[in-house]
This record gives C-alpha cells, sequence and structure tokens, in this order.
C-alpha cells in the first residue's frame, strides 16, 4: 500500500501535542501570533523543517504556483490540441510476443485510463491486416456492384464528395475485436485490462447508411441475400455481412468519428461500420461493396476468425459480439491508494442491443450487487457502470456481469469452457475477475 | 374537386413518390461503373469458383516463384513460423480421405497451419491474389496464383510433383481438401437470417445460459489461474501505464524489468523509416529475425569504403547467401533517397 501519510495532497498530521492547551485556548480567544510561535518552536524543535509548514496547510495551496503567478501560453500554440504532458502515460500498447511483424498487429487501448464510454481517437485501438497508408480523399472511391449482374440495375462509382453529399446519421457504437481477450482462453496471460480487454472503443461515427447507396444502384433485395465488404488496403480485405443488418439501416458507410474525420489508422477516409458485429467486419478504407447470393468465406471467414471447438469443429461466420463487461477502475496492475471508500467502474456492451442491467461482486461471484448505470443506454454502445465499494483492507475479488436487452447473462469462464473448450481464441465473454491483495495490489485472475 | 383539394392530392402523389423511388432524390450523386473498372476491381473468388479466373499454373513453376516471393516470410517449404504461422503441416493422407484434419480434435497437433484449418480452395487463391507477396499485393497474375498454389497443394501432399492446377481442375482438387467438411455454421453468431430462412446458423440462440444469481450463489471462490510470474512485468513498468493522478497508480514493475522498451514517440527519423518500410519484420536493431540484426550489418560492412553503394544496391535488388539461405526479398518499390538514408542510418548503429 502507498504510505497514507505520505499521499499527495495529505496533511501531515501534527506531532503530539504541537499544541499545548494554552495554545488552543489561544486560538479560541482569536489570538493569531500564537501560530507564527509555534512554528518557530517547532522549526527549531523537529529536522524536519518542510513537515512544520506542511503541518500549517499544504504548499501547493500557502505558496501560490508558477502557474498562477506568471503568464500562460497564447492560443493556437498547438492548432491541433494534444493532451497534458502529465498524460503521456495514456497510450496505445502492443503486447510484446503476440505478433511478429508490426503491419499485422495490434495495438491495445488503455481502458484502464479512460473515462464514460467515448474512445479519444488517437487512443483507439488498431488491427492491421497489412499495414495502414494515409489515402488521399480525393483520389478515394467506392464501388457497388454485383456478384451477378442482375442483382445491382446500375454498378455505380462514388467518390467523397458524393457520399458526403448524402444525408448523414451520426451513431455511438463499440467496436471490439473477435480475438478481445483471447489470449485469456485457457488461463491468465497478461497483466492489466488494457492487454485483455484492450481491443475495444468506442466512438460516435458519422456516414451513410449502406442501404441509401444499395438502393440508389438499384439492389434487388429478393435474390442478393449477403454483402461482401472489401478495403483498398493491400491486403483489400473482405468479409461477408447479412444484408438484414444492411436492411434495417444499421450497417453505415462512415466517414466520421467523433465529430472529425476518421483516423488514417481507423480507415480514413471511409469504413464500414457494423455495429455489434467483431471489428474485422468493420472494413477500413472500404473501397467496394459487392452483392451476391451467397457467403464468400474469405480468408478471415475461412482461415481466421473461426473459432476451434472441443469436436475439432471451426465455427464459421461468428460475427455478433456477446454480452461482456469489465472492471477498469481498479484494475489488473493497479494499485489501490489506501483503504477506504472507492468508486468501481466499468464498462459494459452487448452486440445484441442494450445493456440493461450490471451486477458487481467483491467476493469472486458469492454476492452481487447492482452497479449505478450512466446514461443514456444505446443501442450496441459501451456503457458505463458505477457502484460504491469500502474497501476493508482485507482480500478481495471483483468482477462484473453484464446483462442485455435479450435477457442474456453474461458467462463464466467454467460455461464457456464446458461448450467451446480452451482453444477457440474469438469471442471470449466471459466474466473477468480483478484479485485485490491486501497490500493493495490490484492482480488478473480466473474464477471459475 | 376543388383546386384546393387537387394541390393537397398532388402533394401527397410528390411525397409517396419521394419515399418509393429514393434514389431519385440523389441525383447527381455518384455515376455508373465502367465494365472495365468493375472487372479491375471485383477479383473476389468465391467458393463456388464464381470469379475464378481462367489460367493455370504447374508445381515446378509454384516452386519457383515460391522461394523468389514467399519464402522469406514462409520458409521455402511453407513450414516456416518466424514471421507467420506455418501454411502448410499437420496433415495427413488419412485427412484427404476424410475431409477432417483429425490432430484437431486428438490434440495432437502443437499448432494450426493453413491447410489444418481451411475447407476451401478458393479462400487460398483468393487471399493470394488479392494480397500477396506482402510487400508487393496483387503484382501476381493469375497463372502465377495458380502455380503457387500448386506448389502449396504439393506440399501438402495433396497433388503430385507433376501437378498443373487450372480454372478447370480446382473443383477437383476441392474434394481432396483435407479439412473441408472441417467447418460448422451451427451456432447463433450470425447476425442476419438463420440457415433455415436461407442464411447462417441457428437465428442468434447463444450456445450458454448464466442465471444471474444475487445471493449465496455458490459456496466458495476457487481461483483456477493467477498470471504467472514472468508475465508481472514482460509488459513494460506498469506503473506508467496508469496515470499519475486518481484513485489508483499503476503497480511497480521495473525492479525485475526486461531491458526497457523505447518510450513512444522516442524513435529516430531513420528508425520510423525503417519501421514504416517494413524493415523491421525481418531484421532487429540488435538482433536476428529472419534476416541479420543490423548490428550484425553493421559489424559486417563498417570498414568497407564502398560499403554504402552496395548495400543500397543490395536492399533495392534482394538477395540470397550472404547471411544464410533465406532470401532477402527486393524492395525496388523504396524511393533511392529512403533505400541511401536507411544504409547510412544501419552503417551508423542504426540509434
Amino acid at each position: 500500500m502507498v504510505d497514507s501519510v505520505n499521499k499527495p495532497g495529505r496533511l501531515r498530521p501534527a506531532p503530539e501535542n504541537f499544541l499545548s492547551e494554552v495554545q488552543i485556548e489561544a486560538v479560541g480567544a482569536g489570538r493569531r501570533d500564537f501560530l507564527r510561535k509555534s512554528f518557530l518552536a517547532a522549526s527549531a524543535a523537529m529536522a524536519a523543517p518542510l513537515a512544520a509548514r506542511a503541518s500549517e496547510g499544504d504548499p501547493n495551496i500557502l505558496q501560490n504556483p508558477e502557474w498562477t503567478t506568471t503568464l500562460g501560453q497564447p492560443v493556437a500554440v498547438r492548432p491541433y490540441g494534444l493532451p497534458s504532458k502529465f498524460e503521456a502515460g495514456v497510450i496505445r500498447r502492443e503486447s510484446p510476443g503476440l505478433t511478429r511483424v508490426g503491419a499485422a498487429s495490434v495495438s491495445f487501448c488503455p481502458l484502464q485510463n479512460l473515462f464514460g464510454i467515448i474512445t479519444p481517437s488517437g487512443l483507439h485501438f488498431e488491427r492491421h491486416h497489412q499495414g495502414w497508408h494515409d489515402i488521399d480523399p480525393s483520389k478515394h472511391r467506392l464501388m457497388i456492384n454485383g456478384s451477378d449482374p442482375e442483382f445491382v440495375k446500375r454498378p455505380k462509382v462514388y467518390t467523397m464528395d458524393d457520399i458526403m453529399r448524402l444525408p448523414p446519421v451520426s451513431r455511438i457504437h463499440f467496436i471490439e475485436c473477435g480475438a478481445n481477450t483471447g489470449l485469456e482462453w485457457g488461463n491468465v496471460a497478461v497483466p492489466t485490462v488494457q492487454y485483455t480487454h484492450g481491443m475495444l472503443s468506442c466512438s460516435e461515427f458519422t456516414g451513410v447508411p449502406l442501404k441509401t447507396l444499395l438502393d440508389d444502384c438499384g439492389v434487388d433485395y429478393k435474390k442478393a441475400r449477403f454483402v461482401l465488404a472489401e478495403g483498398a488496403d493491400g491486403s483489400s480485405m473482405t468479409r461477408t455481412i447479412p444484408m438484414e443488418m444492411v436492411e434495417n439501416g444499421e450497417v453505415l458507410v462512415a466517414y466520421g468519428q467523433n465529430g472529425e474525420m476518421l483516423r488514417p489508422e481507423n480507415g480514413y477516409p471511409l469504413r464500414l461500420v457494423v455495429p455489434g458485429v467483431q471489428g474485422v467486419s468493420w472494413v477500413k478504407w472500404l473501397r467496394r461493396i459487392e452483392v451476391g447470393d451467397k457467403p464468400y468465406a474469405t480468408k478471415d471467414e475461412a482461415v481466421h476468425y473461426i473459432d476451434l471447438m472441443p469436436s475439432g469443429l471451426h465455427r464459421q461466420y461468428t460475427s455478433v459480439q456477446e454480452c461482456k463487461s469489465v472492471i477498469t477502475t481498479p484494475s489488473g496492475g493497479q494499485q489501490l491508494l489506501d483503504k477506504g471508500f472507492y468508486n468501481v467502474s466499468g464498462i459494459a456492451w452487448s452486440g445484441r442491443g442494450k445493456i440493461t442491467r450490471v451486477d458487481v461482486s467483491f467476493d469472486g461471484g458469492i454476492n452481487w450487487q447492482t452497479a449505478r448505470i450512466e446514461g443514456p443506454v444505446q443501442n450496441k454502445a459501451l456503457t458505463r457502470f458505477n457502484i460504491n465499494w469500502v474497501w476493508d483492507g482485507k482480500p478481495a475479488i471483483l468482477q462484473s456481469r453484464a446483462i442485455d436487452e435479450t435477457g442474456y447473462v453474461q458467462p463464466t469462464y467454467g460455461q464457456l469452457r464446458a461448450v467451446r473448450g480452451t482453444k477457440s481464441i474469438y469471442h471470449n465473454n466471459a466474466i473477468q475477475s480483478w484479485k485485490v491483495a491486501e497490500s493493495g495490489e490490484v492482480s488478473n485472475v480466473q474464477v471459475l | 374537386m376543388s383546386r384546393f383539394s387537387k394541390s393537397i392530392l398532388v402533394l401527397a402523389l410528390f411525397g409517396a413518390s419521394t419515399a418509393t423511388f429514393a434514389f431519385d432524390n440523389y441525383k447527381g450523386i455518384g455515376r455508373p461503373a465502367t465494365p472495365a473498372e468493375i472487372k479491375a476491381w471485383d477479383i473476389d473468388v468465391r467458393p463456388d469458383f464464381k470469379g475464378l479466373p481462367k489460367g493455370s499454373g504447374n508445381v515446378d513453376r509454384g516452386q519457383e516463384l515460391f522461394e523468389e516471393k514467399c519464402a522469406s516470410c514462409h520458409g521455402t517449404f511453407g513450414e516456416s513460423n518466424e514471421v507467420f504461422t506455418p501454411l502448410i503441416g499437420g496433415t495427413t493422407k488419412d485427412d484427404i480421405k476424410t475431409g477432417r484434419v483429425k490432430g484437431l480434435s486428438s490434440g495432437e497437433l502443437p499448432q494450426r497451419t493453413t491447410f489444418t484449418k481451411v475447407a476451401t480452395i478458393s479462400t487460398v487463391f483468393d487471399y493470394i491474389q488479392r494480397a500477396m507477396p506482402w510487400t508487393a499485393p496483387k503484382s501476381l497474375k493469375p497463372d502465377d496464383v495458380y502455380a503457387i498454389l500448386a506448389y502449396m497443394l504439393n506440399l501438402a501432399e495433396i497433388v503430385p510433383a507433376d501437378f498443373t492446377l487450372s480454372d478447370k481442375n480446382i473443383a477437383e482438387v476441392q474434394k481432396l481438401m483435407p479439412n473441408r467438411y472441417g467447418m460448422t455454421t451451427d451456432h447463433g453468431m450470425w447476425p442476419g437470417a438463420p440457415a433455415k430462412k436461407g442464411g447462417i446458423g441457428n437465428g442468434g440462440i447463444p450456445d450458454v445460459k448464466n442465471v444471474a444469481c444475487m445471493k449465496n450463489c455458490k459456496p466458495e471462490a476457487k481461483i483456477g489461474s493467477t498470471l504467472p510470474d514472468y508475465a508481472r512485468n514482460a509488459h513494460g513498468n506498469l506503473a506508467e501505464q496508469t496515470r499519475s493522478v486518481g484513485p489508483v497508480r499503476g503497480v511497480n514493475t521495473s525492479g525485475d524489468a526486461p531491458a526497457a522498451q523505447p518510450a513512444a514517440g522516442a524513435a529516430s527519423p531513420a528508425m520510423e523509416l525503417a519501421q514504416k518500410s517494413g524493415c523491421m519484420a525481418c531484421h532487429g536493431v540488435n538482433n536476428k529475425i529472419v534476416g541479420p540484426g543490423f548490428n550484425e550489418i553493421q559489424a559486417r560492412y563498417k570498414d568497407q569504403p564502398d560499403a554504402e553503394t552496395r548495400l543500397v544496391a543490395k536492399v533495392k535488388a534482394g538477395g540470397q547467401g550472404v547471411w544464410g539461405a533465406i532470401p532477402m526479398p527486393p524492395n525496388s518499390h523504396l524511393p533511392d533517397a529512403d533505400l541511401t538514408t536507411l544504409v547510412k542510418w544501419i552503417l551508423s548503429g542504426a540509434k
């Protein structure tokens, strides 16, 4: 535990009998000069004069700091704003040894440092299959065609100008990689929530419903029940999307993210948004949509992003991210400062709709309490929950359990493994456990 | 009917037409795609071979191409686990007969390879054609793709050494894929229509069912797994990864940490160029990955007066032999100025 006496901002307690009965009486009588005298006396008596001053009050208050006594910087020193220099540790990070090629890898979002539900665009997790490019938007094109010419009356090409002229919608959705928490299927492997759950982000996306464009091209919805989305990067990554999700207006061709254009690492200038579905389907640098009558069994749905079951069969076309939650404060690799009050905070989400409830346990799942949900609760978006906790200094195991509007309850590791074994890599939505030791150190454990 | 009610009727009709013929509202947006444009981009190949280009290639030609363009990452026999997971291995003659890779269920497989997983040969063709080779995607002609795939099929002992793969016989080869019956769509995680309505899967029925018990749900909380000691600091000093203000701090794991990782943004411009150009996929600064470490290259060439010119030419053309059997792919796509910057940086110690 951090030495509670030296906690920042905490006043060092006065030495015993620092004020004599007489002096206390003096305070009561409103005689002020006693303080100066007693400080002089204390300074002489004690080896640490700083401590003596601190007992008068916090030096951060008693002595005006530089930023209060000098002229600050003018506007537009940073034409595009940056986080404080004290936030330098709040960055995306790789997991050493996870991949061997940076262009086909992952960087994880620092969930342990985030508030609310929106992921700052610069901290959005990254997953590239063949590296990222910063594409010139004036040269980017989106083509819509059919696997069979009869499925699309008018195959068309759209520029970014075209797409940005159309009526847009803005919606907040989470995006989670299908392999998020995949390192932990068999056992605990990584220390913090950044690495256990950080292939997860949530943004406001702005764009045009894909249906608007398919209508514009005259798609035959009776025959074309599948959609292939293709990227403009080297891998030209492809994924099959169900037409039902396009028809209900959910799937967006998006250019905006949190009020500005998409970041290059997130698909600038155009990406697909497929709410509730694993990130690999949210094709970045989107260049082509093909409608067809059969699924495509692309590399990322026939070699990767297939879930190995104990039977030796792979589940193919698993796409939905099922209901899941995790406590982010406190979480693995962190240290509680002291006994006493904590606001335990976390995030919950479901690819099947809205979160209706989150329960939290402090004893490893024996007893549960319902957490406060920070509204508004949105469809297929991160949902923040909080709950009060007074830590008594004894070991504890913190868990959260989310429930979505279909009634689905986030499962335990034991329940998931009983059906799926430990080798499926993808779609691990088990209840996460954080153990708090007597020292205040929080660590990653699994409770069956 | 009065003129007034007529105009209401006209308005109502107009309203109806905007709803029905939505595209009519978006005049001036987009333009027809030309047949040549569609041909240029519509390169996907489906499991039923829709989209498959005409062409052919044999195992011998495939081996040449594979060694030239693929082996630097995948190994000469597609076995390499250095850069990517292996392509070939783990399948048996018996699997080819049954269409199920037995090692997947028996636990005998140390690691899944591409051919232990993939059920559809179209997937492999499609992916090579669209994304390979790694640094020059879409540079292969259809005949090259057929040849490379023929070589891979031969390595996996699916076709003989004198085999020629073509658009005519690829459907026959599909019937030999070792894991062709290895996929199931019997699950609830497809977000569209279920199989019985022409879609995929069971219509969203989950495979696990937890119950939200609230009190005395189990006798004890049994911990099944804890963070291994070696993993505590394998991600660097956790104290730097939680902000230094707030209800908690990151645990200091620096005491027994391995060599410090370079801080984000601290890389030199040349280092960034090396990362951006893909050099770091195969070369470490102080260690061999697939190719030699930059320190080894510097040590070998530092006293040679023409080292810079020679190395620039070598990096550009690629080559094999100086550092072992694994060839270095050509980097002719990089501008000369970048090549010179990179070589100078390597020769000066890659700091």
